[in-house]
């Protein structure tokens, strides 16, 4: 079908909207892919002045640290044969071993299995490989491009970073799990229920959403800290300081986010038609049965949408995860306001860098994989009003 | 649905808000009326020099903290009243400035301060996305289909960062000689410093601020593209109406409220930016009301929280929402009434 002449747009607007794009996604992509390079080199190539010097870091490569022409064919290859099959047979292959009712335990050992061979691979078969080859392929095989990943060793392995890491995974799986089904259950009464209290609920819940987080924290603080004393009654002298705790921050965020997530799971359970309720309760089913038999298999998309969000929340907080934890429970983003306040030298700066692109590398892939529940969570709130 | 399955099924989110988000409300207006303080004796105290014949004494009244039987100093929480709003308003430096017409002496205030580079950055910051966003949504509505997915993957990508690494990732592109303070200087010839005053990092926070919440704005508007109604352009094209008209009066219309729901979240979550005043280790410049009650809440060198200013600061933050949402919450109760 060829658009009508009326429609058709003249050269200038098209180039004028399509420079626009590339103009965005070059803005959109660059810091993120800036960070990642300047990771990789030695302080004084990672903070050069001139981007070509960032780039090809001549002074990681003098000192040793560098990447021959061969090396970034193969690795980009493995690389790109890895998303392939991740993206293409790694799904099919689930499909056809896992038994129907089975498929996220089959998910999980896909993922653990494909993670694992991709680390024997890339980390140990490919640098074993790639020194024959540089060998034979002379001038090919000789580094011309600096890269050192000195700074990811001494973040992950030094400082000690992997702690920071289980932490951030204890709250952030905390989070979800955890708002996922308290919310799940207030999403379904509010979407089912017309009555002004709903309503009422709803708009409480959108207040809340706006109080700023130190208003709440400024609440938790002094509770806290001394909340051995306020439970004493309660729990005797086994009574917790729940200051530094990760299960009582994981409360904390779980209600935080409360109000977005019934919001959203309520416009997702509006769009799943009464007449299956209905249907459900004409069966013979209470309300919870119908709840869990009928609407919840049929919930799913919705539900994972709602979990990336409350992932983000959880992952991404900086403000509550820094009052609440201390030193020794810390999750990462907390952890790297550590790294840069120090700036005592740049090879810290450089170590900020490398741990702050181990953080965006797992956001990296959440898009990858669910960008389209990302959109289209994003869309479900505001269509709909 | 009956009442009792409603609250059955709502109960458990209902308490968790209750109790962690109203419930530290209360507490929090309850902290700000009072003051808890060491408790101070005064001790005499006779401290003697060797002198001949006799050793000079001198014998003066100190005070100093008293101290508990587990070795801990004792504290007291006191009913203070408004005090610690009047130390955070300081409202008599304010009669000065203002009687001054000092408009820097003022800004030395931190409350004021902070107030003041928040309603700017919230104000100034809200067109831009709205129109980036429109801007981004119609250009790829124009684009080929096959490059939509690309340019919405790429796109998400500052939407979906940790706020203090995105604001960092910024912050490392201009800092010292970065690469784009040198681009710079190579441009203009001067030489530029982006740390050294306030303006330039406000530009930069609202920089990072546009490009994290564009993406935002432009996912919702491209979907919001895909439901206009091609009837009504047709007919505004045979009305003679040209691209900016249809724009105009066809599709914005359409958008409409989809421009006040992102209006109102960027409202709500640019009034607490907070993360930015951390990437860009901007304390000393540019400050926000929620770092301010951070600020209070971290300890000081001497191991003490502020609790009773940050409850101040953080009721007061609590009036600016509350003015905020009086107009949209308006708006959805006569939206409510009227679909009933």
């Amino acid at each position: 079908m060829s658009t009508p002449k009326a429609l058709r747009q003249s050269a200038a607007l098209r180039y004028g909207s399509a420079g626009f794009l590339i103009f965005w996604c070059l803005i959109a992509a660059f810091p993120i892919f800036w960070i990642l390079v300047m990771s990789f080199k030695s302080p004084v190539d990672a903070f050069a002045s001139n981007p070509l010097d960032v780039v090809f870091g001549p002074v990681t490569l003098a000192e040793g640290d560098g990447l021959s022409i061969m090396d970034v064919i193969l690795g980009l290859g493995v690389l790109w044969l890895s998303f392939r099959f991740a993206f293409r047979h790694l799904p099919e292959m689930v499909a056809k071993f896992t038994k129907p009712g089975s498929v996220i335990l089959g998910w999980v050992i896909a993922v653990l299995g494909f993670a694992l061979a991709f680390i024997v691979v890339f980390f140990s078969i490919l640098p074993w490989l790639l020194q024959g080859v540089n060998a034979i392929t002379g001038p090919l095989g000789d580094p011309f491009i600096g890269l050192t990943v000195q700074h990811y060793v001494s973040v992950w392995v030094e400082n000690e970073f992997y702690r920071n890491f289980i932490n951030s995974l204890v709250v952030t799986g905390g989070v979800v799990t955890v708002s996922l089904t308290v919310g799940t259950l207030a999403g379904y009464g509010l979407a089912r229920s017309g009555s002004n209290l709903a309503f009422w609920l709803l708009i409480l819940a959108l207040i809340f959403r706006a109080l700023p987080h130190s208003v709440l924290v400024a609440g938790y603080l002094p509770v806290f800290i001394n909340s051995a004393e306020f439970l004493r009654p309660i729990f005797g002298d086994a009574a917790p300081t729940l200051y530094g705790k990760p299960y009582a921050v994981i409360a904390v965020l779980v209600a935080i986010n409360q109000p977005f997530t019934i919001w959203m799971l309520r416009s997702f359970f509006q769009n799943i038609p009464m007449e299956l309720d209905e249907a459900a309760r004409v069966d013979g089913c209470s309300h919870f049965q119908a709840f869990r038999r009928v609407i919840m298999p049929v919930m799913w998309p919705g539900v994972i949408t709602t979990g990336l969000f409350s992932f983000l929340l959880g992952y991404n907080d900086f403000l509550v995860t820094s009052l609440l934890l201390d030193a020794q429970n810390q999750t990462m983003v907390p952890a790297i306001a550590g790294y840069f306040n120090r700036e005592t030298t740049t090879t810290d700066q450089v170590e900020a860098i490398a741990a702050a692109v181990s953080i965006t590398a797992p956001l990296f892939l959440l898009v990858m994989v669910f960008q389209r529940q990302i959109v289209s969570g994003l869309t479900a709130g505001a269509v709909k009003g | 649905m009956k009442f009792k399955t409603f609250a059955a099924f709502v109960g458990p989110s209902l308490v968790m808000m209750l109790v962690f988000i109203a419930f530290p409300l209360v507490s929090v207006f309850m902290q700000s009326f009072y003051v808890t303080q060491p408790v101070f004796e005064q001790v005499e105290i006779e401290s003697c020099t060797p002198g001949f014949p006799n050793p000079t004494c001198v014998t003066e009244v100190k005070s100093q903290p008293v101290i508990g039987d587990d070795g801990k100093m004792i504290s007291e929480t006191r009913f203070s009243g408004l005090e610690s709003y009047r130390n955070v308003l300081e409202l008599d430096r304010v009669k000065a400035a203002i009687g001054n017409g000092s408009w820097s002496e003022l800004m030395n205030i931190d409350f004021w301060k902070a107030l003041r580079f928040t309603l700017t950055f919230t104000l100034l910051t809200l067109p831009l996305v709205l129109v980036v966003g429109l801007g981004i949504a119609l250009a790829v509505n124009n684009a080929v289909k096959s490059l939509r997915g690309p340019v919405i993957f790429i796109s998400l990508l500052p939407f979906i960062i940790t706020p203090v690494i995105g604001g960092l990732s910024i912050r490392w592109l201009f800092i010292g000689d970065g690469i784009l303070t040198a681009a710079m200087e190579w441009w203009t010839g001067t030489n530029i410093s982006m740390f050294a005053q306030a303006w330039t990092i406000e530009a930069m926070m609202m920089f990072y601020r546009v490009w994290h919440v564009a993406p935002f704005a432009f996912v919702i508007f491209y979907a919001g593209l895909q439901t206009v109604n091609q009837d009504t352009l047709e007919s505004a094209i045979i009305d003679g109406a040209n691209r900016w008209e249809r724009l105009r009066f066809v599709i914005v219309p359409h958008l409409m409220p989809l421009i006040v729901f992102i209006a109102l979240i960027h409202l709500m979550d640019c009034y607490r930016v907070f993360e930015e005043i951390v990437a860009f280790s901007s304390q000393s410049h540019v400050i926000s009301l929620q770092w301010l009650t951070y600020d209070f809440l971290t300890p000081d060198d001497a191991g003490n929280r502020a609790i009773s200013r940050a409850s101040a600061t953080a009721m007061l933050t609590m009036v600016g929402i509350v003015i905020l949402l009086i107009y949209p919450l308006k708006r959805t109760w006569r939206d409510h009434k009227g679909s009933h």
